[in-house]
């Protein structure tokens, strides 16, 4: 019998043979990730640090994105306290404020290949199963342990597959797909779960399989994974990573599911996430028309250049309508001048986007962004539970970047396809 | 006389803990005013030493945060019953010693005002005059949960080596 992707690389990092769901590993991470939790997850280990010292300079990796720059003075000694513990311990790997969100971090800068076993103590550090990573979130305390002892403990996850056939219409996207997928499967579906796909998701992007992954948590997926073939290769090409730098590992044809499913993408629709759980999804006609105020165009879930570039081709040449707020937040600075260089920033500006600095701010309700009692957010974020951007008597919808241009366009939800001029 | 307070289905952890305070706010009582504030204002303010939880399926789902569960630790909560846990929160209860008993018939059975209580080393869960098993946990966890949490367990683990 064969083995699933978690099955295999769970066994290689443990240094067993082979293992079975249920069986608890003890595995040592290639990466620990923290952003600007850091301080608090060190400051649990003060005196252990003076006592053992970190275990490894390289596994922590290190990322100021949550709120930068800083809002406030108590920020700002979260941030200069960050920074005395980088340079105390000698970590290797730290981004300051600007680089950009963690996860677009890490996977620009090379940190997440395939094959690799990576932790990060933030819940959407599964958007590296893109690359064929097995990544999955965990807590402070947990992140705290790592740091001292380098291991930590896994439960061998069972695995769901879903095959993808065709390719996706005009103006629909793998937001579209990711979110049908969750509405379908719940935001419990895959709890525990290792979520593969496979069949020909050649057609998919990097950029795209970034998008599914990162929402894998979304459905409660331990693990949300795509094979690390030519696509993946070539864009790990892209950003000076030769492929023998890393060894991938796969499931075989032959391995054991707890649930297998199947989409033809052309049969995708665009799709909303309605208040406040993000299963809750309906085809964007139902709800054409309901008025928004504001439109979050970007994160590390839509906040690449293909994302801005998507949404700077509806809304070239024109206007969002009054009283509409674009805010853009693009994922990194690499994504941001990348995104300047092409064009698609200026036109976005132009069409009466607001630029904020990459960073997670508003999408969690830290930083910028914040909504009023009452008013209604379109984004192209993660989540839409209550209060997750800083006012509990708003509401959140989520969607793609076409959505939220074209909606942007209507001061209301819109259906993206009435919009596309390509 | 504890209380249980009892919730419905994918109660996540911007319910639990909003996030807007997830940098101002890491030690216990910073996290205590706030906790539950979006599901129920009262609770803060009324939780007692001893009480109990029950709620529905995928508890804690959401961010990696876990003020809910030093909040919950801190507050007294003897156990959370649901029917599911989200994983990342399942993990954090272990590394932090909250007790969280999944148990779906046990939560089914309940109906308001009925006494709820846990006993851990026999793996029951009494709702009214109903019992109900849940399965143990393994001896991987279980060593955690007696060494007080993951950072007692790991200092011990690094102390052996040196």
């Amino acid at each position: 019998m064969g083995k699933t992707f978690a099955e295999k690389v769970l066994a290689k990092k443990a240094g067993l043979k082979e293992v079975r769901p249920g069986q608890i590993v003890t595995v040592r991470p290639d990466h620990l990730l923290s952003h600007d939790n850091t301080a608090a997850i060190v400051e649990k280990i003060t005196g252990d640090l003076a006592e053992f010292g970190v275990c490894s300079r390289e596994l922590h990796v290190v990322v100021l994105d949550h709120v930068v720059p800083a809002a406030s003075e108590k920020d700002a000694a979260n941030h200069k306290a960050i920074r005395e513990y980088v340079r105390k311990h000698g970590i290797r790997y730290f981004y300051d404020v600007g680089v950009g969100v963690c996860h677009q971090v890490m996977v620009e800068k090379g940190l997440a290949l395939p094959g690799m076993v990576i932790v990060g103590s933030d819940s959407h550090t599964c958007m590296y199963g893109a690359l064929g990573v097995f990544a999955t979130g965990i807590d402070r305390t947990e992140a705290s342990a790592l740091i001292l002892t380098c291991e930590t403990w896994f439960k061998v996850p069972e695995s769901i597959r879903i095959d993808l056939r065709g390719s996706l219409g005009p103006a629909v996207t793998a937001k579209d797909l990711i979110l049908t997928i969750i509405g379908e499967l719940g935001a419990d579906g895959a709890n525990y779960q290792s979520v593969e796909f496979h069949g020909r998701p050649g057609s998919l992007t990097i950029d795209d399989r970034l998008t599914v992954a990162n929402m894998g948590i979304e459905m409660g997926a331990k693990a949300a994974v795509f094979e690390a073939d030519k696509v993946a290769a070539d864009y790990l090409k892209s950003i000076g990573v030769p492929p023998k730098s890393y060894e991938p590992v796969w499931a075989d044809a032959d391995a054991a599911y707890a649930r297998r499913m199947e989409y033809d993408l052309s049969r995708v629709v665009p799709v909303v996430a309605k208040p406040h759980t993000v299963d809750n999804v309906v085809p964007v006609g139902e709800v054409e028309g309901t008025p928004i105020e504001q439109f979050l165009l970007g994160t590390c879930t839509n906040g690449r250049v293909s994302d801005f570039e998507l949404a700077a081709s509806i809304l070239k040449g024109r206007r969002v309508a009054d009283g509409a707020r674009l805010l853009l937040l693009p994922a990194s600075r690499e994504v941001l001048r990348q995104a300047m260089a092409s064009g698609a920033i200026d036109t976005l500006v132009e069409a009466g986007g607001m630029l904020l600095p990459p960073g997670c701010g508003p999408c969690l309700g830290a930083h910028m962004g914040v909504l009023a009692p009452g008013e209604r957010c379109l984004s192209t974020s993660n989540r839409n539970f209550k209060g997750r951007m800083g006012c509990g008597k708003a509401d959140i919808f989520l969607a793609s970047p076409a959505t939220v241009a074209a909606s942007a366009l209507h001061g209301a939800i819109h259906d993206p396809r009435k919009e596309i001029r390509r | 006389m504890s209380k249980t307070w009892k919730y419905g289905d994918d109660v996540n952890t911007d319910m639990l803990f909003p996030g807007k305070y997830t940098y101002a706010c890491a030690k216990a009582g910073e996290i205590l005013p706030h906790l539950l504030e979006d599901l129920d204002p009262g609770f803060a303010k009324e939780v007692r030493k001893g009480d109990i939880i029950v709620a529905g399926r995928n508890f804690g789902c959401g961010s990696s945060r876990e003020q809910p569960v030093i909040g919950l630790v801190a507050a007294g909560v003897a156990a959370v019953v649901a029917t599911s846990f989200a994983r990342i929160f399942y993990r954090a209860a272990i590394n932090q010693g909250l007790l969280l008993v999944e148990c779906p018939e046990a939560v089914d059975a309940y109906r308001e005002g009925d006494p709820v209580s846990v006993d851990v080393a026999a793996g029951k869960v009494a709702v009214g005059a109903k019992s109900f098993s849940f399965p143990g946990l393994p001896k991987e966890i279980l060593a955690i949960r007696e060494a007080g949490g993951l950072l007692p367990y790991a200092r011990a683990k690094l102390r052996n080596r040196k």
